[in-house]
């Protein structure tokens, strides 16, 4: 009995060598980390895939937790890079500084925010004012901007994503949406909200636009990638990662390779984003 | 030798009292890390404005921390929420322990105990994509994310911990009470309201309670289900913030240690106080009316 209790123990014993030791040998190999935005996420996913193909040897991990996180991270220097989809606050900065880190930012994709309605809606355009006054609650009901007789829902996302922070930058020109307002946590949910809501509005980024939903022109301006590049597009905003001071080594690589117009850019159009070129 | 026996025996002694504390050392840490990262809010807002404010703008400038929306939404789930799972809960516990036949028993008791193991993402998902659209249509309501989707949603968690529970408490009701009661001529429901429901009271207060106390601090279907407007709902047909759905949808995107992040720690707070009200009301009641034998009728 207690032969076979030792064996079982060595058994053990070398199964946890094996597997320090192949763990060991696998963060021998250099490492990125990036943190933050899920906004972000896809197009940091792709250009990582490609960049990893390019340099074996560097292992890039990637989690999405927040744009908020994400700066965190960075301030903690718990990652390399961190992905917001909002401007860095200033008490962030603050933190950072007081922390000794020093966030540098780079601009690494446009992103177009489109208000979208259910197919079967008639309405298909909304001028800036009839916008705001929609998500503060002063219009109620689709008649009133030329649709059928319908009260209208308004689907927002959670206040502290940097989505609504654009938004309500931009469409509601820093006023408050109505307390009726429903915030959803993602874009995704947006799309399942308004996609099964004929009496819905919402709002998402241009790389969610599918065919269970209907984009909505502003003013006329009609939401392309095309307007969202030349900025005619009202409602765009500008990805940014951060890095600790400027970067070195394989961070810089990392972010040379994400900025040059053949090779990460080109994932920044497959992700669904507008491009910086 | 002895000595070398009681050192063995204390060290032993030692481990099982860390063991057996370590819950409450846990709990007390939390609790600490709560009221730490909390508490600084109230230097920007009074407990009596956040605690009343009905305007829950936290990311504006002003920002507006008032979280009684979120309250009035937990609240007004719980509230609907238990007055479909008491009766569904209790109902079941007594026809499963009283009417059904063994058999019968022998398979629902299993099946109802297996809801409780659903994980609540899919019940949440569930209530998205099928329960929400049919709400909608059925009675014409603008939205079907919404105060009574998210009612009927965690009823459906909490059901199986009543009825499985409730169940326990009234199949260990004394058989000689049961036959006593019979005997001196009751029928078999008047058996059922006037002898086994009073003697299983105790049991059956505990179960409801914990199957509420689940409902309160369930984050996922509320998130999914409830809609997610800071708004106090007029009606059951509203869509509404339930405290645990706004600290998990805010928390990932909050610059670390800003206003905002703090009253997010403070309605974590604000929920655990809730939380431990209903758990102290629990423990109370099990307390006092505590069944010694069958003396205690």
């Amino acid at each position: 009995m207690k032969k076979m209790k030792s064996a079982i123990f060595r058994m053990i014993c070398m199964a946890a060598a094996v597997w320090l030791l192949a763990g060991t040998s696998a963060s021998g190999s250099e490492r990125i980390t990036i943190n933050g935005s899920t906004t972000v996420l896809p197009i940091t996913q792709k250009v990582a895939e490609a960049f990893m193909k390019e340099y074996p040897h560097i292992n890039v991990s990637i989690s999405g937790g927040g744009s908020g996180n994400g700066i965190k991270a960075l301030v903690d220097g718990t990652t390399d890079i961190g992905q917001s989809s909002r401007w860095i606050k200033p008490e962030e900065v603050k933190l950072a500084v007081d922390n000794g880190h020093y966030p540098v930012p780079f601009a690494i994709a446009l992103d177009a925010i489109i208000p979208v309605v259910h197919p079967s809606n008639p309405v298909d355009n909304l001028s800036m004012d009839q916008l705001k006054a929609i998500y503060e609650g002063k219009i109620r009901n689709w008649q009133e901007v030329g649709g059928e007789d319908r009260s209208i829902v308004i689907i927002s996302r959670d206040s502290s994503s940097g989505t609504f922070g654009v938004w309500s930058d931009v469409a509601l020109q820093g006023g408050r949406p109505s307390p009726r307002a429903q915030l959803l946590p993602s874009n995704g949910a947006i799309t399942q909200a308004v996609s099964s809501n004929p009496n819905a509005i919402g709002y998402i980024g241009i790389g969610y636009l599918n065919d269970s939903l209907k984009a909505i022109s502003l003013a006329g301006i009609e939401p392309s990638y095309e307007n969202a590049a030349s900025g005619k597009f009202p409602v765009a905003r500008t990805l940014w990662i951060f890095t600790d001071n400027w970067p070195k080594g394989n961070t810089l690589l990392f972010i040379n390779f994400a900025l040059h117009p053949e090779k990460g850019q080109k994932y920044v159009k497959e992700s669904g984003y507008v491009p910086l070129y | 030798m002895s000595t070398r026996r009681q050192a063995k025996e204390l060290l032993i002694h030692i481990f099982f009292l860390v063991v057996g504390a370590s819950g409450i050392i846990i709990l007390t840490l939390i609790l600490l890390f709560l009221i730490m990262e909390g508490i600084p809010i109230f230097d920007t807002v009074s407990v009596k404005d956040f605690i009343t404010g009905t305007m829950w703008y936290p990311t504006f400038d002003p920002p507006d921390f008032g979280i009684l929306p979120l309250i009035a939404g937990s609240a007004s789930v719980v509230v609907l929420s238990s007055l479909i799972a008491i009766p569904l809960g209790i109902g079941s516990a007594i026809y499963l322990a009283e009417i059904a036949h063994p058999k019968v028993r022998a398979v629902i008791k299993p099946a109802i105990e297996l809801i409780e193991g659903l994980p609540t993402v899919v019940i949440g998902f569930f209530g998205m994509v099928v329960v929400a659209p049919f709400l909608q249509k059925w009675f014409g309501l603008d939205t079907g994310l919404n105060l009574l989707n998210a009612s009927i949603m965690l009823a459906f968690m909490a059901v199986p911990t009543i009825a499985s529970l409730s169940e326990d408490a009234i199949y260990s009701v004394p058989a000689h009470m049961k036959e006593g009661s019979m005997a001196l001529g009751a029928t078999h429901w008047e058996t059922i309201a006037r002898v086994i429901l009073p003697a299983s009271l105790t049991g059956i207060s505990t179960a409801v309670i914990l199957g509420i106390a689940r409902a309160i601090g369930e984050t996922m279907v509320v998130l999914m289900v409830a809609g997610g407007a800071a708004m106090i709902p007029e009606s059951i047909f509203d869509p509404v913030r339930p405290m645990p759905a706004n600290i998990a949808a805010e928390m990932g995107n909050t610059p670390f240690r800003s206003d905002h992040y703090h009253a997010l720690f403070a309605i974590g707070l604000v929920l655990f106080v809730f939380t431990f009200i209903f758990n102290m009301i629990a423990a109370y009641l099990a307390q006092k009316h505590k069944q010694v034998g069958a003396a205690s009728l």
